[in-house]
């Protein structure tokens, strides 16, 4: 089922959050005091399923002393779509980059809890953050393509893994994530071209074809249209239904509709809580928590 | 409420003003440029008219009849006769093919003051070379005295006293109308090293001892300043043992010349007993003198390199050191070398440190290794600065001339590599 069919740009334009943990923004405690009581570690819906990808259990993250996902349990599935919504400084893109590490860089946060991709640990001691970066992919919020050709930038994953042994197999490689990424036919004739040159919306399906160069079985994207218009958007969105048949996507996004259309399934997150999470059908018909039903109608957010 | 018609007003009223102020701004701005560029055209002015007659030599050119009665010498190829020669005396004798009258003793002796000191040794090569034409009459052409060569120049310049009689000047003035001195392009300048005589000075030897410093400067204080920046920005803990060493860096770079200069002295010479006044000494001293220069701007430079290349090459699977060596320090190339640039020219126009470790020296010689004695050029000017003879003025301006133009040529090298690099990525 798809809902809202109209893209509203303001929904992914205007908000740039940095998912840091500042959470002074919500203010719906002071109007509904009753109803906003979360119990930790409580999920309404279905967070758990059968033979998942990524089995993510009492997931505690901080930065520093603050807490910014408290307690969070959830599966995701093979090949599904799954889309993080909430508010501002809910804590999904923080969840989303602990799925490949990419918080490592910053020194003051932690994190609690087991996180397994396919059985093992993501924050074990022994586990090759490179190794598993290679199978977790990722697209960020603003395109950030290599100062470099277009060609440059998707071989580049392939060479430094060694992918490729002959130039004929990068090629293929490129020419075969292009083509997925839906960009071969406007670029085959310019692949020596800067990638910084291109439109935004090229530029980020150049990030998402880097990304599957590499042949990851699980493609983050935090907030991946949140800077693209409304043309791009619907490309790029087209291209995640495609993407989905041969990859497990988790989407962080701002855009409600965004989530209805593209997801299987949804989560909603809430000052660092795991909310609900459903079939993205049900969540925006029948959500069951308040919350949820408070968000997705926009009463905030 | 304010009426609008009034707001209107109360804002056109303040743009007026707000255009008047970015005039202003401009103005100024246009000012300090002006004034920069007048300074630097004054500079120029200044240096090349005093210097470009550093760019031309006088010469004696004379018919000299190599006669061996005249000379005491009657076989050239006896180096005993050769060491006992008197080869003034047919110098004296051509010139006086133009003056007969000038016999006397002290008339010679003027003679003789009319070619540089070295015109005896000019006759005396020759004929050790080729013993042959001991009998035969050659054209020569001598370097004019320095006397001679400041008053073919600077006759009237009240900038320069004229060191000659009036005998003297009397003769010039004739030999300079019969082509017998002349002006040229002063090839000596270029080809020699230092001497104790203008005329017979080069500044090849400190041009090639600069060069020789400058490459050991390069060679170390550029892969040590860039390896600790990548270091301190990419690998290093925050803690306060970086701190404490960002800090020292910092003061480092503040630190006046001449104590790297002691600290040479007492390390390099004292400690490790290298030898004096070598281009390996002054490099090294320079490139501890220049390191923090090039630290902190490499590391400013990998600091601008945007997180999100960063960020891009991590979710791909990048290694930390292949993140550094193919996205940070491609970036930041164009700024390191900036830094390093600005550092080495800096170092280039250095003259306190290497006072202290010897550099100082006179030295003839064109320095023919790292490890053989030279000086450079900044160090050349100051010895000719502050030298008696007239003729070393015009030649200290020449001198920095060579520097500017030294310095530009590295500039100019130095953006074409940025700019290179830039391109390629």
């Amino acid at each position: 089922m798809r809902l809202g069919t109209i893209t509203n740009p303001m929904n992914s334009d205007v908000v740039k959050e940095m998912d840091m943990p500042n959470l002074k923004e919500v203010s719906a405690p002071d109007e509904r005091p009753a109803e906003t009581v979360i119990e930790p570690g409580k999920t309404v819906g279905m967070p758990f399923t059968a033979n998942p990808r990524f089995q993510l259990r009492n997931v505690e993250v901080f930065y520093g002393e603050n807490p910014a996902i408290k307690n969070v349990s959830l599966d995701i599935a093979r090949n599904e779509v799954i889309a993080f919504i909430g508010p501002s400084g809910c804590g999904k893109s923080t969840f989303l980059r602990c799925l490949n590490r990419m918080n490592d860089s910053i020194d003051s946060c932690r994190i609690k809890g087991s996180l397994q991709l396919d059985g093992q640990e993501i924050y074990s001691p022994g586990r090759d953050v490179v190794e598993l970066r290679a199978r977790v992919g990722m697209v960020f919020q603003k395109p950030n393509p290599f100062p470099k050709s277009i060609y440059d930038n998707v071989a580049y994953g392939p060479r430094i893994h060694g992918l490729a042994n002959r130039k004929s197999d990068l090629d293929d490689i490129v020419e075969n994530s292009l083509r997925k990424a839906g960009l071969w036919e406007e670029v085959r004739h310019r692949l020596g071209a800067m990638a910084t040159g291109m439109s935004g919306g090229q530029q980020q399906r150049l990030c998402i074809a880097r990304a599957i160069a590499v042949s990851p079985e699980v493609v983050l994207m935090d907030e991946p249209c949140s800077a693209l218009d409304p043309i791009a958007t619907a490309r790029i969105e087209e291209l995640i239904a495609e993407l989905s048949e041969n990859y497990t996507i988790v989407i962080v996004t701002h855009s409600m509709q965004q989530a209805a259309r593209v997801s299987n399934r949804t989560a909603y997150f809430h000052l660092g809580h795991l909310v609900e999470v459903n079939d993205t059908s049900r969540v925006f018909t029948t959500p069951e928590h308040e919350l949820t039903e408070s968000y997705i109608t926009g009463r905030f957010g | 409420m304010t009426d609008p018609g009034s707001q209107a007003e109360l804002v056109r009223h303040s743009l007026r003003r707000r255009y008047r102020k970015e005039r202003r701004f401009r103005f100024y701005g246009i000012a300090a440029i002006a004034v920069a560029l007048f300074s630097l055209v004054i500079l120029f002015t200044d240096i090349i008219s005093k210097g470009y007659t550093g760019f031309i030599k006088t010469t004696v050119t004379l018919e000299v009849h190599l006669d061996g009665e005249l000379m005491y010498l009657n076989d050239a190829s006896d180096p005993d006769q050769i060491a006992m020669a008197d080869f003034q005396a047919p110098i004296i004798k051509a010139l006086q093919g133009y003056f007969p009258d000038a016999v006397s003793r002290a008339d010679k002796r003027e003679l003789s003051r009319m070619t540089g000191s070295y015109a005896s040794n000019q006759v005396r090569d020759l004929l050790k070379e080729n013993p042959g034409l001991l009998g035969s009459t050659r054209t020569i052409e001598f370097p004019a005295h320095d006397t001679v060569s400041v008053y073919v120049k600077h006759a009237g310049d009240p900038g320069y006293s004229i060191r000659l009689s009036e005998q003297q000047q009397r003769w010039t003035d004739e030999l300079v109308r019969k082509g017998v001195i002349d002006n040229g392009f002063n090839d000596v300048f270029f080809s020699n090293g230092d001497s104790r005589e203008p005329s017979n000075a080069g500044i090849l030897g400190a041009l090639v001892g600069s060069l020789l410093t400058m490459g050991i400067t390069l060679v170390i204080a550029f892969p040590v300043g860039v390896a600790a920046a990548v270091y301190l920005e990419e690998f290093a803990p925050r803690n306060g043992f970086t701190d404490f060493i960002e800090v020292n860096i910092n003061n480092l770079a503040a630190v006046p010349s001449v104590i790297f200069g002691l600290l040479g002295l007492a390390v390099f010479i004292g400690v490790f007993g290298m030898p004096r006044s070598v281009p390996v000494l002054g490099g090294l001293v320079l490139a501890l003198m220049t390191l923090p220069t090039i630290i902190i701007s490499s590391r400013a430079a990998i600091k601008s390199v945007p997180p999100s290349i960063r960020e891009a090459a991590e979710g791909i699977g990048a290694s930390k050191m292949q993140v550094v060596l193919h996205h940070v320090l491609p970036l930041a190339m164009p700024g390191m070398l900036t830094g390093s640039i600005i550092g080495m020219a800096q170092a280039l126009g250095e003259t306190a440190p290497l006072l202290l470790v010897g550099m100082v020296a006179f030295i003839v010689e064109i320095p023919d290794g790292f490890f053989s004695s030279a000086t450079v050029l900044p160090v050349q000017i100051f010895i000719w600065a502050g030298s008696a003879e007239q003729g070393f003025v015009e030649l200290a301006s020449a001198g920095i001339m060579v520097l500017l133009a030294f310095l530009i040529t590295m500039n100019a090298f130095a953006i074409w590599l940025r700019k290179r690099l830039e391109r390629r990525w």
